[in-house]
C-alpha cells in the first residue's frame, strides 16, 4: 500500500475568507489553516512564536495574521514574525485539488511529535 | 496561396488526426502548416456542427456586439485550401491505441499515425436537484448562445450561477438583451480568483448600478420547476424566479476519451514539454491537458502550447515551459485587469492607488524589486505594461516610486525622483481636483503658516475631500518647509492618511455601507487593511447603519468573534450576565452544573459583580451557552467593546442609608443598554447614597442616588489611569436618569474614536461640550436617546443563543482531526 503524502482535510469553502479553521492532531499542536482575502490557503502550527498564542484566532490581513494575545504579526507563508519581532512558527505545506484542501502528511506528523 | 497539384495517387503522407475543432486544435494545425504544409495529411473531428470560431468572442455575440460570422477564425475555404478533412457534428467516441484508430458516434472509423487530442473543457454542472430541467444551460459554445438568445427574446428573468469571468459576461449579455438578471455567487466577492476584495467590490457596485442583482455569499440549494425551469432556490430559502438558468461555476478538462483509452490523466491529460502524452503517438493540447501540474482556462497558454507542439511535430523541438496569465473582463464600459499573484505575503510590497472620484483602484505587488502581480480597476491602460514587466521579471527598483502612476509617468520626463517631478510642476498645475486647488495656492498657504497636512486641509482645502492628492500635498510641504513640517493628525493606522474623526465623518457624510467601500473612498494604501483599522471601520459602520450593516466577523478581535475571553492557554472564560449583580438559585445551579460538566478548573467572582467560568474549550462553548441559556442567562459581553456590567449596591430596599432603589434602577438600566456595541468597553454603576458602595464615580456612567433624586456622573475610569467622574447634572426621576443615560451612551457611540474610553474622550472634548449636548439641548438629547433605542432594537439578540442554535458553527469546531496512527495510513 502506498502512503499518501497529503492529508485531505476538507473543502476550501469551509474556511471563512480572511479567517481560519483548525485541524486537531492528537498528542500535538493544532494546525491552523488560513484563507486570505485573495483566497490563498496557508497552514501553520497554531502556536505563536511569542507565547504560544493561538494564531487561528487572530485577525487575518494581507498575507499575515495578528496574534490574538499580544498582536505580533506572523507571515502566513513563512511563519516568520514581521516587523521588529523575532521568531518563527513552523509552516505546513498546503495544496488545493479540485476545491479540496490537502496538507502535508510529514509536517502534520511532525506537529504531533 | 501556393498552387499544389491534386495528388492523383493514394496519399502516403503520415496521417494526423485531430479530435476537437476548437481554438487549440485548429491553432495547432495552423502552426504546423506554417512550418511544413505538406508534411501530414490532416483530418479534424469536431463535435460542434460548424467551422472553427473564436470562443472567447461568444460574449460579444451574446451582447449583440458581434455576429457569428464576425468570430469565425477559419472558414470552410480554409479547410479546403489546405486539404484538411473536417468531420463536423460527429464526436469521436473511442480511441483504439493498439489499432491506432478513432471511431465516431456516427460509426466512422479513421486510422491515424499521430493523434492530437484537443477536446477542451466541459462546463461543471453543480449537482443540485433540477439541474437537468430544460432551460438550465452552461455557457460554452454557440448552441448555448442560441439558447440564451431565444430565452431573451421571450423576455423574463434569468439567473446566472457563478460570478466569475464567464458568469459576469453571460449576465452582461443577457441584461443587454433585456432580461432581468440575478447573479448568484458563492464567494463573498466577485471574480475572487482574479480580483482582490477591493476591486471585486467596485465591480459589484458597477454591475448593480447597471440594474443587475448580485448576490454574493449565496449558495444554490436547488433549481425548481415542473417541466422546465421556474426559479432557483438558495440554501437560505430565498426563491428567485427565472425562465433561464446559466451555470458558469467552472470548467473541468474534458478527459473522458483519453482516460478510456488508458492514457495518463491527472486533472487533465498529462503531457510533457512537447505536448506528448504517455503514448508517444498521441499528443494533446489546450484546456484538456495538464502540464507540470498546471491546467489552464485561458487562451494565451494555448498559443504557447501550440507552438511547441508544432515544433515537435516537425522534429525541431523547443519545449513548453508553462505560462503566466492575465485576465480582462469583456464587459463594455467596465475595465478590469488582473495578472500574476496578488495574494501578497512575505517580502511582498503592495503599492496601491485609489481615486474615488474617478472610480479607480490600482494595485501592483512587488517582491524583490520585481512585479509579481497586478490588479487594476477603472483604468487598465497600463495593464499590458505591468504584465510585460512581470513576465520579463524586470528590475523595477528605479521606477518604484512612480510605478503606480503608469508607464507615461514612470518612464516619461526622466524624473525618477517624485519630489523632483512635483518640484518641476508649474504654479498653476492642479493639485487637488476635488477642490480645484493649484500648486501655487498650496505653496502660498504653506508659506502663510499652514505647516502641517491638517493645516493645509483646513485652510486651502487641498486633499480635504477625497484625499487622493495627500501624497502630493505632503511632498509640497516637504519641499517648501524642509524639516519644519509638523506631524499631521494621528492617522488611524498605517493604511490611511486620515485620522479617526475624518474617517467617521466621511462614512456618515457619504453614506458608505461596507468596509471595502470605505477603503476605496478614502484611498486606503493596503488592499484589506490591518488589525487596527478593520475593527474600527466595522464599528463605525455598525454604529452608522443600525439594522442594516452586516457585521464583518473577520474584522472582529477574537473575543468578540467567539463571544468569550481568550486566555493565555487558548481556552476561554465565560461570563453570563447577572442583571445589576443579582442572581438566584436557578442561575447559580446552572453555573455550578456547567463548571462540573465541562471540567472548568476555576470559577471566580469578578470585579464587576458576576461569576466568571474559566478554562472552557473553544469547541465546548456552544454547549456551555446552551446550558446557561436554558437557565435564562445571556452573554455578559465581558469580552466586548460593549456594555459590560451595571454594578449596584443594595439601596433603599435593604440598606439603612439607602435613598432610592439603586438595585432596581441598575437592573432597568442594564436591560436597556445590554448588547450595544461601543467604541470601547462601557461600565455603569448605581449607588444608593453618597457612600457610593458601587463605586459609581469611577464608571463611564455613574448614578449616585440622593434624597431629592439622582446625581448623574460621567467619564470615570478605574484601570490604568484612575479618573474620577465629572458631574453631569442632577435629575428628579428614574425615567430621566435612564433617558440621560441612553443619550449619553449614544453621544459616546457616535462621537468618540474607536478604542477611546469615555474618560479620555471627555478630557479631549471637555465636559462643558457634553453638558451642552445632553443637559442644555433637550431636543438633541431626545434625538440621541431615540437613536440609541432604535439601534438597541437590533442589538439585543443574545449572541450566545444564536451560536448555541448552530449559527457560525465553523468558529468553534475544528475542520478535521487526526490521530497520528490514522495519519500514517
Ligand atoms: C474578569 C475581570 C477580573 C476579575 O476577575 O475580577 C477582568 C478581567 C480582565 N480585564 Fe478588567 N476585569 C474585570 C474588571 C475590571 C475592573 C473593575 C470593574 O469593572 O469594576 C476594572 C477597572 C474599572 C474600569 O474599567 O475602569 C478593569 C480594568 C481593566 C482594564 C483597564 C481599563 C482602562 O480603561 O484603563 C483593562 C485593559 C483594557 O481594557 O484595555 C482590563 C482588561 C481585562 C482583560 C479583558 C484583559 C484582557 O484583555 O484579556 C481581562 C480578561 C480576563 C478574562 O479572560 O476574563 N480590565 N477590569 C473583571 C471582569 C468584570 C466583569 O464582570 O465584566
Ligand atoms: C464565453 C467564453 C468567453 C471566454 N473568454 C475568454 C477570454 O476573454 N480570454 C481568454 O483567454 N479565454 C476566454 N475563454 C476561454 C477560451 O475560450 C478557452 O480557453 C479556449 O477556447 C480553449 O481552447 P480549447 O481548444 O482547449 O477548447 P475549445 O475551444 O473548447 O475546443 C474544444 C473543442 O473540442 C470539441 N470536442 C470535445 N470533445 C470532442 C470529441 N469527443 N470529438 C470531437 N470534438 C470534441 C468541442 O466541441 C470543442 O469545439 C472564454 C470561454 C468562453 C466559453
Ligand atoms: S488586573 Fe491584569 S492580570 Fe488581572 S485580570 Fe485584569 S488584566 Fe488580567
Ligand atoms: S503569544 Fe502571540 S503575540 Fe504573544
Amino acid at each position: 500500500m502506498t502512503i499518501a503524502e497529503w492529508l485531505d482535510i476538507g473543502w476550501v469553502d469551509q474556511i471563512p475568507v480572511r479567517g481560519s479553521r483548525t485541524v486537531q492532531v492528537a498528542g500535538g499542536d493544532d494546525i491552523a489553516v488560513f484563507r486570505t482575502a485573495e483566497g490563498k490557503v496557508f497552514a501553520l502550527l497554531d502556536r505563536c512564536p511569542h507565547k504560544h498564542g493561538r494564531l487561528s484566532q487572530g485577525i487575518v490581513h494581507g498575507g499575515a495574521v495578528a496574534c490574538p494575545l499580544h498582536n505580533w504579526r506572523i507571515s502566513l507563508s513563512t511563519g516568520e514574525a514581521l516587523g521588529d519581532d523575532k521568531g518563527c512558527t513552523p509552516t505546513v505545506p498546503v495544496k488545493i485539488d479540485g476545491g479540496r484542501v490537502l496538507i502535508c502528511r510529514a509536517s502534520t506528523l511532525k506537529a504531533a511529535a | 496561396m501556393e498552387y499544389r497539384p491534386l495528388n492523383p495517387g493514394p496519399d502516403t503522407r503520415e496521417h494526423l488526426v485531430v479530435i476537437g475543432n476548437g481554438m487549440a486544435g485548429c491553432r495547432a494545425v495552423e502552426e504546423l502548416l506554417a512550418r511544413d504544409a505538406d508534411r501530414y495529411r490532416v483530418t479534424i473531428f469536431g463535435a460542434e456542427p460548424r467551422v472553427n470560431y473564436n470562443r472567447i468572442m461568444l460574449s460579444p455575440v451574446l451582447a449583440g456586439e458581434k455576429s457569428f460570422d464576425d468570430i469565425v477564425i477559419n472558414d470552410a475555404d480554409w479547410y479546403a485550401a489546405n486539404g484538411i478533412a473536417l468531420v463536423a457534428g460527429d464526436p469521436v467516441m473511442a480511441i483504439d491505441r493498439a489499432a491506432k484508430t478513432v471511431t465516431t458516434r456516427g460509426g466512422t472509423t479513421e486510422s491515424y499515425d499521430r493523434l492530437l487530442i484537443a477536446t477542451g473543457s466541459d462546463p461543471f454542472i453543480i449537482p443540485v436537484p433540477g439541474k437537468d430541467l430544460p432551460g438550465v444551460i452552461a455557457f460554452r459554445d454557440m448552441d448555448d448562445v442560441d439558447t440564451m438568445l431565444a430565452a431573451a427574446d421571450a423576455g423574463g428573468d434569468a439567473v446566472v450561477i457563478g460570478g466569475g469571468l464567464l458568469g459576469l459576461e453571460a449576465a452582461h449579455g443577457l441584461s443587454l438583451r433585456g432580461m432581468k438578471v440575478t447573479v448568484i455567487h458563492l464567494m463573498p466577492t466577485l471574480m475572487e480568483r482574479q480580483l482582490d476584495e477591493a476591486a471585486g467590490w467596485l465591480l459589484k457596485n458597477a454591475l448593480e448600478a447597471r440594474g443587475q442583482t448580485i448576490l454574493t455569499g449565496a449558495d444554490t440549494a436547488e433549481i425548481v420547476g415542473d417541466a422546465k425551469v421556474e426559479g432557483v432556490k438558495l440554501k437560505d430559502g430565498t426563491l428567485i424566479p427565472a425562465s433561464l438558468v446559466v451555470m458558469a461555476v467552472g470548467i473541468r478538462p474534458s478527459v473522458a476519451l483519453a482516460r478510456n483509452a488508458g492514457l495518463a490523466v491527472g486533472r487533465g491529460i498529462q503531457v510533457d514539454d512537447h505536448m506528448v502524452t504517455s503514448d508517444p503517438a498521441v499528443l494533446a493540447v489546450g484546456e484538456c491537458v495538464e502540464h507540470d501540474g498546471q491546467v489552464y482556462g485561458l487562451v494565451a497558454p494555448l498559443w504557447d502550447m501550440c507552438r511547441s507542439l508544432a515544433d515537435g511535430l516537425v522534429e525541431q523541438p523547443t519545449g513548453y515551459r508553462g505560462s503566466v496569465t492575465s485576465t480582462k473582463l469583456k464587459v463594455s464600459g467596465i475595465d478590469v485587469f488582473s495578472a500574476g499573484d496578488f495574494s501578497g505575503g512575505d517580502g511582498c510590497e503592495d503599492i496601491v492607488l485609489r481615486d474615488a472620484s474617478r472610480g479607480i483602484y490600482k494595485r501592483v505587488i512587488v517582491k524583490d524589486d520585481r512585479i509579481v502581480g497586478a490588479v487594476l480597476y477603472g483604468d487598465t491602460a497600463d495593464g499590458s505594461w505591468y504584465f510585460d514587466l512581470l513576465k520579463k521579471q524586470e528590475d523595477v527598483s528605479d521606477l518604484r516610486d512612480l510605478l503606480i502612476f503608469g508607464q507615461a509617468f514612470a518612464s516619461g520626463g526622466g524624473a525618477a525622483d517624485p519630489k523632483a517631478a512635483v518640484a518641476a510642476l508649474s504654479a498653476d498645475a492642479e493639485i487637488c481636483g476635488c477642490n480645484g486647488v493649484t500648486k501655487g495656492q498650496v505653496v502660498s498657504c504653506i508659506a502663510k503658516g499652514a505647516h502641517s497636512l491638517d493645516a493645509v486641509r483646513g485652510t486651502c482645502k487641498a486633499s480635504a475631500s477625497c484625499g487622493s492628492c495627500t501624497g502630493l500635498v505632503e511632498m509640497l510641504l516637504a519641499l517648501t518647509l524642509g524639516d519644519e513640517v509638523q506631524a499631521g493628525p494621528k492617522t488611524m493606522c498605517k493604511c490611511t492618511s486620515f485620522g479617526h474623526d475624518d474617517v467617521r465623518r466621511e462614512i456618515v457624510a457619504q453614506g458608505m455601507r461596507s468596509i471595502p467601500e470605505a477603503m476605496q473612498q478614502m484611498h486606503w494604501t493596503t488592499p484589506d487593511g490591518c488589525s487596527s483599522c478593520r475593527p474600527a471601520l466595522n464599528y463605525y459602520l455598525l454604529c452608522a447603519l443600525p439594522g442594516e450593516y452586516v457585521d464583518d466577523q473577520q474584522s472582529r478581535f477574537v473575543n468578540e468573534r467567539l463571544h468569550a475571553n481568550i486566555q493565555k492557554d487558548g481556552t476561554y472564560s465565560v461570563v453570563p450576565r447577572m442583571w445589576g449583580g443579582l442572581t438566584n438559585p436557578t442561575e447559580l445551579r446552572a453555573i455550578a452544573d456547567v463548571v462540573e460538566k465541562y471540567d472548568a478548573p476555576m470559577v471566580k467572582v469578578t470585579g464587576g459583580q458576576r461569576l466568571d467560568i474559566f478554562g472552557i474549550k473553544k469547541e465546548d462553548l456552544p454547549a456551555v451557552w446552551a446550558d446557561l441559556n436554558a437557565a435564562g442567562m445571556v452573554s455578559g459581553h465581558a469580552y466586548g467593546k460593549a456594555l459590560r456590567t451595571v454594578k449596584t449596591c443594595v439601596g433603599s430596599e435593604w440598606c439603612r442609608f439607602g435613598t432610592q432603589d439603586s438595585t432596581g434602577l441598575g437592573v432597568k438600566i442594564e436591560r436597556m443598554s445590554w448588547g450595544s456595541w461601543m467604541p470601547h468597553k462601557f461600565k455603569i454603576a448605581v449607588s444608593g447614597c453618597p457612600r457610593n458602595c458601587a463605586e459609581a464615580t469611577i464608571k463611564d456612567f455613574g448614578i449616585v442616588c440622593v434624597d431629592s433624586g439622582y446625581e448623574l456622573h460621567v467619564g470615570g475610569n478605574g484601570g490604568i489611569h484612575v479618573r474620577v467622574t465629572d458631574l453631569l447634572c442632577k435629575v428628579a426621576t428614574e425615567q430621566e436618569a435612564m433617558d440621560y443615560c441612553a443619550a449619553f451612551i449614544q453621544l459616546y457611540r457616535e462621537e468618540a474614536r474607536y478604542l477611546e474610553r469615555t474618560a479620555p474622550w471627555i478630557e479631549r472634548v471637555g465636559v462643558e461640550q457634553i453638558k451642552a449636548r445632553i443637559v442644555d439641548d433637550t431636543a438633541g438629547r431626545e434625538a440621541l436617546r431615540a437613536r440609541f433605542l432604535y439601534a438597541q432594537s437590533f442589538s439585543q439578540d443574545d449572541p450566545w443563543a444564536q451560536r448555541a442554535g448552530g449559527a457560525e458553527a465553523e468558529h468553534h469546531a475544528p475542520m478535521a482531526r487526526f490521530i497520528p496512527q490514522e495519519a500514517l495510513v
